[in-house]
């Protein structure tokens, strides 16, 4: 197996563990590579194409490599309601990034995300699990000029 | 600070994202000697960060939307008035605290403050009884699955119960998937004890050996308090049951979105590391689930149910709620309400009750609550007398769902509410029974098609015609649900339809494509942070400040920077 995943001897080689195996690889390395796909295949003894079969059920499952910060835009029902369309267009205005891309700097990725449970805060986004609620377009502006300085 | 015992500051995930952090760090450097907590969420969300200041007489001082200042600080520190919180005197009166009594209260990854509260007293109740009698104490208690589809919980278990086979399961659904709740959530935040006693009852009485909590991994909160309770009661013994030789392995299995893995099959093929499809039933998981071994799933919010029919009887419980549905249900209040929140209410209380006199809305402003998420409906504000359980609210066309319950402002357009929950349902569909894979996405394009103008009066009998298919023709719960939004909103707001299809009117200015950008030049200050903002550059400061509505995005920058409220949105010039 690849050097780079031996970390996926912490958990045991049965079956039941492929997506945790998978959770494993993409927190480390912040998406799932193909190269990881085969090490995932050899480690718990299933073909690459199950693997990926399995993989792109999930929408947890990135297969490229996501900015440093990621954001991710809440459009469950409360933010949708409280106008998450409009949060996903001025963060995509900003960024001049689209849903599911990452800047060409490499520092922000966006994706739009279906709940963050954090309704009663509605409209929220959060960028690497921080969760920034009530958002106008005031304070989505700072969040993401704070983000920026800090590069 | 002679007078304090204790300070407790509510960090719960949405305690956090409204500030709690700065709040219990700088109570933290200024308390002195006496302790400062973390608890979970009283359910009170709409004024976190929330700070509970237990006196030594026994009493508490809250303060509630505070921040981390000075000022804040030593206010809480002095016990001065400023932003003192008392609880609304209506939502009080309405609410019933059962299952979230201890929410937000004690120490959620605190085994001795659990215990201290009657934590396992119900569990040390259910083993002194036989495990039928324990299942037949909660068939007695009438407690309905609070997934959403209210299968009687005693029931299922006693399926599972009479099983001879030597292991069998018991899942935990904590994939709380459908947007707008968070009920599960909280309850595995703010009390994993509570959650968690409930499934050693259930292994009790069930004769399970092997437990699973299928939990979402965007809530690492719940998981990482879920993690350290299993630890403690490890330790402590707790899964070692009467008359066992072999202690209960509780594993936490993260979910890795997917909205059908709520689904019993499709969560059980996730969990044996598959993709996440529904399978055709039967055999049911009671026969043959997990690995071929038989498995029962009940959702968080009915094990935390659970330690309340032992702590109170049976009989007690059961004289809680409407005929057909007992207890109290979680309700995850939020969209346009003025607070919102968790909120536990008896069944049988009325949806008016819950938006009006606990969310605080002023009636005339609310159009509909959106009840039971992308599988469920809206109602009407004309129906808001109805008394809430399962069967009153699938009558309406709408369902109990897990608790998730939106109101839905006159300002938001009902056509683009169905549309927003086909997009969901259409990209969750697993894609095995082709009417649900199709159908959702025929049923999106149409709605699109209508919200953006283009549609006729064909894509409406359309929607009509292929939603009842859908439901027919789809294996889970998923698919069979599907069509409801559209078609509740069909039901009570046709004439919403209409004007998109006849007119290319929303009344409600929020489909994009039918609205125009217009700066009113009486109030216009020319003070150019619109030209500013406006990231296509719509807006000409030349000529007049107009903008080219042929440009314009929708986006509503320029809306939120105008000091004096000059653009708005307006019906489309071409408009009939």
């Amino acid at each position: 197996m690849n050097e780079a995943f031996s970390y996926l001897s912490e958990m045991e080689a049965e079956k039941g563990n492929l997506i945790k195996g998978l959770q494993l690889i993409q927190t480390r390395e912040g998406y799932v590579s193909d190269d990881a796909i085969r090490a995932v295949a050899a480690y718990f003894g299933t073909p690459e194409a199950e693997v990926e079969g399995v993989l792109t059920f999930y929408a947890q499952f990135k297969r490229v490599k996501p900015g440093k910060y990621k954001i991710s835009v809440c459009d469950g029902t409360a933010c949708h309601i409280k106008g998450a369309t409009q949060i996903r267009a001025w963060v995509q205005a900003e960024l001049g990034i689209g849903d599911g891309q990452t800047t060409e700097d490499g520092l922000f990725s966006l994706q739009t995300v279906a709940c963050l449970g954090c309704c009663s805060l509605a409209p929220v986004m959060s960028i690497n699990g921080t969760v920034y609620g009530k958002l106008d377009r005031k304070s989505l502006s700072r969040i993401l000029n704070e983000y920026k300085a800090k590069g | 600070m002679a007078e304090m015992k204790r300070i407790k500051v509510g960090t719960a995930s949405c305690g956090i994202a409204a500030g709690a952090k700065a709040v219990l760090d700088g109570l933290r450097a200024k308390a002195g000697s006496v302790p400062v907590d973390e608890v979970g969420c009283m359910g009170h969300c709409y004024t976190e960060p929330m700070v509970e200041v237990e006196l030594n007489d026994g009493s508490s001082v809250f303060y509630a939307g505070v921040n981390g200042s000075d000022k804040d600080i030593d206010g809480i520190l002095s016990l001065s008035d400023n932003k003192r919180f008392t609880f609304p005197e209506k939502r009080s009166k309405l609410e019933k605290l059962l299952v979230t009594r201890l929410a937000g209260r004690i120490n959620p990854v605190s085994m001795d403050e659990y215990k201290a509260n009657g934590g396992f007293s119900a569990l040390a109740k259910a083993t002194s009884m036989s495990p039928e009698e324990v299942v037949n104490e909660v068939l007695a208690s009438g407690l309905r699955g609070r997934g959403g589809a209210g299968f009687p919980t005693g029931r299922k278990w006693s399926f599972l119960a009479a099983k001879k086979e030597a292991d069998k399961v018991l899942i935990c659904n904590a994939d709380e998937g459908d947007p707008g709740a968070f009920m599960d959530r909280s309850m595995m935040e703010s009390v994993p004890y509570q959650v968690l006693e409930g499934m050693l009852i259930g292994a009790y009485a069930t004769g399970a050996t092997r437990l699973f909590i299928y939990c979402r991994a965007e809530y690492p909160l719940a998981i990482k308090h879920l993690n350290i309770a299993i630890a403690e009661m490890k330790k402590a013994g707790l899964n070692l049951l009467p008359g066992r030789t072999t202690p209960l392995e509780i594993t936490i299995k993260e979910g890795a979105g997917a909205f059908v893995c709520g689904e019993e099959t499709a969560m059980i093929h996730s969990l044996e590391g598959k993709r996440g499809t529904p399978r055709f039933r039967p055999p049911f998981p009671t026969d043959s689930g997990w690995n071929g071994l038989p498995t029962a799933i009940n959702n968080v919010e009915t094990y935390a149910n659970i330690p309340v029919i032992f702590q109170i009887g049976a009989a007690e419980y059961s004289s809680i709620g409407t005929e057909k549905s007992k207890g109290t249900k979680i309700f995850a209040l939020a969209g346009d309400v003025k607070t919102p929140g968790l909120v536990e209410v008896p069944m049988g209380i009325t949806l008016g009750e819950i938006v009006y006199d606990i969310g605080g809305a002023e009636p005339g402003t609310v159009k509909a609550v959106q009840t039971g998420g992308p599988s469920g409906g809206c109602i009407p504000a004309s129906e808001f007398g109805v008394k809430i359980d399962y069967d009153s609210l699938g009558a309406l066309g709408a369902i109990m769902g897990s608790g998730g319950l939106i109101v839905i402002g006159n300002n938001r357009c009902m056509v683009e509410t169905a549309r927003y929950f086909l997009n969901f349902t259409r990209s969750e569909s697993c894609g095995k029974c082709t009417f649900c894979r199709v159908g959702t996405t025929r049923m999106y394009e149409a709605l699109e098609r209508i919200t953006t103008g283009k549609g006729s009066m064909a894509d409406i009998e359309f929607l009509e015609d292929i939603a009842p298919k859908i439901k027919k023709g789809a294996l889970c719960g998923l698919g069979q649900t599907a069509p409801n939004p559209a078609l509740s909103t069909l039901r009570y707001f046709r004439n919403e339809y209409l004007a998109h299809v006849q007119d290319h009117v929303c009344e409600a200015l929020a489909c994009p494509a039918l609205v125009d950008v217009a700066i009113d030049p009486s109030k216009c200050i020319q003070c150019k942070l619109c030209v500013k903002t406006c990231p296509v550059g719509a807006i000409d400061p030349v000529n007049n400040f107009s903008v080219d509505n042929s440009k314009c995005t929708k986006c509503n920058s320029c809306i939120e920077v105008c000091p004096k409220k000059a653009v708005s949105r307006v019906r489309k010039q071409s408009a009939k």
